[in-house]
């Protein structure tokens, strides 16, 4: 009988139909896409704080209303996909308990500090850049809730990497401070950025599987190679240099060649332990405690009103 | 007319919308519900946006080389023209509601009259920002009511916020040199007419609460005429400090 559904499911899936939530799916389906999307939904909201950091700092009116309206954009973004994945059956706030208790894991590039102004159009530019590759081919994931929730998320978001780009080529173009502060945020998160796409294939044991699920399109190497050669065409405009000396075109491959990663780096801040692991947790566990007494209070009161309402009818 | 006061009174419009919306994007990415995260951000982002259209006016005003950001980013402390209520630190998710609700108790009324200033521009510019306050005054009243009628704790809280702030809400109907001139030249609002509507407001809505309203107090003013709390030199230190540390670069 199982074995029935699963062909079904596998048919629908390979015929390009979205799987539905109220829809039969294998279990490990179902957990698998709740881990992905509880993840990304999770990167959203603690993707915040890094560049809310430089909302009340930020150099002009313009560029404060176009940062808080895109750290409002990620908020937003979280809301959907929260929504999203309690429709696989887990409620917000079990998500929530999740990733305050270490158990669920965000992107670990929101683990970094941002130092100076430069770091909100590096993190727009690379960091939004390379999640845009992860997220495009997310809008066709054969689950119809997150495919949905992705064709809005990136509209948004290639919005949000042309600012950042923008940012960096107006400092590029400022004065000798103003270029440097740009190049070093460029050091900075260029690693980190192309750390972005997870690890090596041939360590990325759950591929295969999500491939034929459609819940993953490419794998983590065919999409970091596509981000290394956009951006190091890209750098050619901010005049700016990426931090790799390996990195050179090759003609042979039709793509860049690029340096070794530190894959060490990579795994160490996966466990806790880069430079904003605990201060980025901290801050979300506190502003979720900060604000135990409002929920309450609006519980309560919506309670309240529910009696009144009923004892005014009966 | 005095071309001077028009941008005095300018000015002190778009300052008191510039610092509350600063103070409330404070809050993006650590409000209480990610929905009210959304929500406050969204104010923030309203006010900042007024407070860009009366600076852009008052750039238009001033001496050639005035622009929104200068005006926002290289007057010093003495020189904003804020109630001292909007500077005030955010304290807690209370504090900050009833902050925003008596200041957009205030604008709303306010702006209602400014939509028939003389000067076409102010009118403007408050008939566009009345939309968004209305939307401000409801949302900072419906969570007045469910926190001060919510749980004990709220309550407290929400009492503790009146202490907090009562002193402060005199100033926003309590006219400076500049409003009288406005008032008298056709172009600003009599805030002696506005008075008795903030007082309404806020005494209905305290109802529903089941808040007290304090009685009769001291009143602290002096935001208008460049003297602050200590709490204003510390925004624009974090507000201007791009622009001071590296004088003359363009963002």
């Amino acid at each position: 009988m199982e074995k029935d559904f699963e062909e079904i499911f596998q048919d629908k899936v390979d015929k390009e139909i979205k799987i539905e939530p109220k829809d039969w799916m294998p279990e490990k389906y179902r957990q698998t896409l709740i881990r992905q999307i509880s993840q990304h939904a999770h990167s959203e909201i603690v993707g915040m704080l890094p560049e809310g950091n430089w909302i009340t700092r930020a150099p002009n009116l313009r560029r404060k209303a176009i940062l808080l309206a895109k750290v409002q954009d990620e908020a937003g973004h979280g809301l959907y996909l929260y929504s999203a994945a309690e429709t696989l059956g887990i409620t917000r706030d079990e998500m929530y308990d999740q990733l305050h208790t270490g158990k669920a894991k965000y992107s670990s590039i929101f683990n970094y500090p941002t130092l100076t102004w430069a770091d909100i159009g590096a993190i727009g530019w690379l960091v939004d850049g390379a999640a845009i590759m992860n997220q495009v081919p997310l809008c066709r994931s054969s689950f119809g809730p997150y495919a949905r929730a992705m064709v809005r998320v990136c509209k948004e978001e290639s919005f949000h990497q042309r600012q950042g780009f923008e940012i960096l080529l107006t400092l590029s173009k400022g004065t000798e401070a103003q270029r440097n502060m740009a190049q070093d945020a460029v050091n900075r998160w260029w690693w980190p950025s192309v750390m972005m796409f997870g690890p090596k294939d041939d360590e990325s044991p759950n591929t295969i599987m999500s491939m034929k699920w459609k819940i993953k399109r490419f794998t983590n190497d065919e999409l970091r190679q596509k981000f290394v050669d956009i951006c190091a065409e890209q750098v050619k405009i901010l005049g700016l240099t990426l931090p790799d000396n390996d990195l050179k075109w090759n003609a042979a491959t039709n793509h860049y060649d690029f340096g070794a990663i530190d894959w060490n780096e990579f795994w160490e801040v996966v466990k806790g332990n880069g430079p904003c692991n605990k201060q980025r947790l901290d801050t979300r566990k506190k502003a979720w405690e900060d604000g135990a007494w409002v929920r309450e209070a609006a519980s309560a009161y919506a309670e309240k009103r529910k009696n009144k309402k009923a004892v005014k009818a009966a | 007319m005095n071309k001077k006061n028009l941008l005095d009174y300018t000015l002190h419009l778009a300052d008191n919308a510039l610092i509350i919306g600063h103070r409330n994007s404070e809050w993006c990415g650590h409000g209480p519900v990610l929905e009210q995260d959304i929500a406050i951000s969204n104010i923030a982002l309203d006010c900042i946006g007024q407070a860009r259209n009366f600076y852009q006016y008052a750039a238009q005003l001033s001496v050639n080389d005035t622009s929104e950001d200068s005006l926002a980013y290289l007057r010093y402390t003495i020189e904003f023209k804020n109630c001292l209520l909007v500077e005030l630190p955010n304290g807690d998710w209370g504090q900050t509601i009833l902050r925003q609700f008596y200041f957009s108790t205030y604008q709303y009324f306010l702006y209602q009259q400014l939509q028939n200033s003389s000067d076409q521009q102010l009118a403007a510019i408050a008939e566009k920002a009345l939309k968004e306050v209305t939307y401000h005054l409801r949302w900072s009243s419906e969570w007045v009511i469910r926190l001060g009628d919510g749980t004990e704790e709220s309550k407290q809280r929400m009492e503790h916020a009146v202490d907090e702030l009562w002193s402060y809400t005199g100033e926003l109907v309590q006219a400076a040199s500049y409003e009288l001139l406005a008032v008298s030249e056709g172009y600003g609002v009599d805030l002696s007419t506005i008075k008795t509507k903030w007082e309404e407001k806020v005494r209905t809505v305290f109802e529903e609460a089941t808040l007290t309203l304090p009685g009769n107090a001291w009143m602290q003013s002096g935001g208008k005429e460049g003297r602050h709390t200590e709490h204003l030199g510390f925004v624009l230190a974090e507000m201007q400090f791009l622009q001071r540390a590296y004088p003359g670069a363009e963002w």
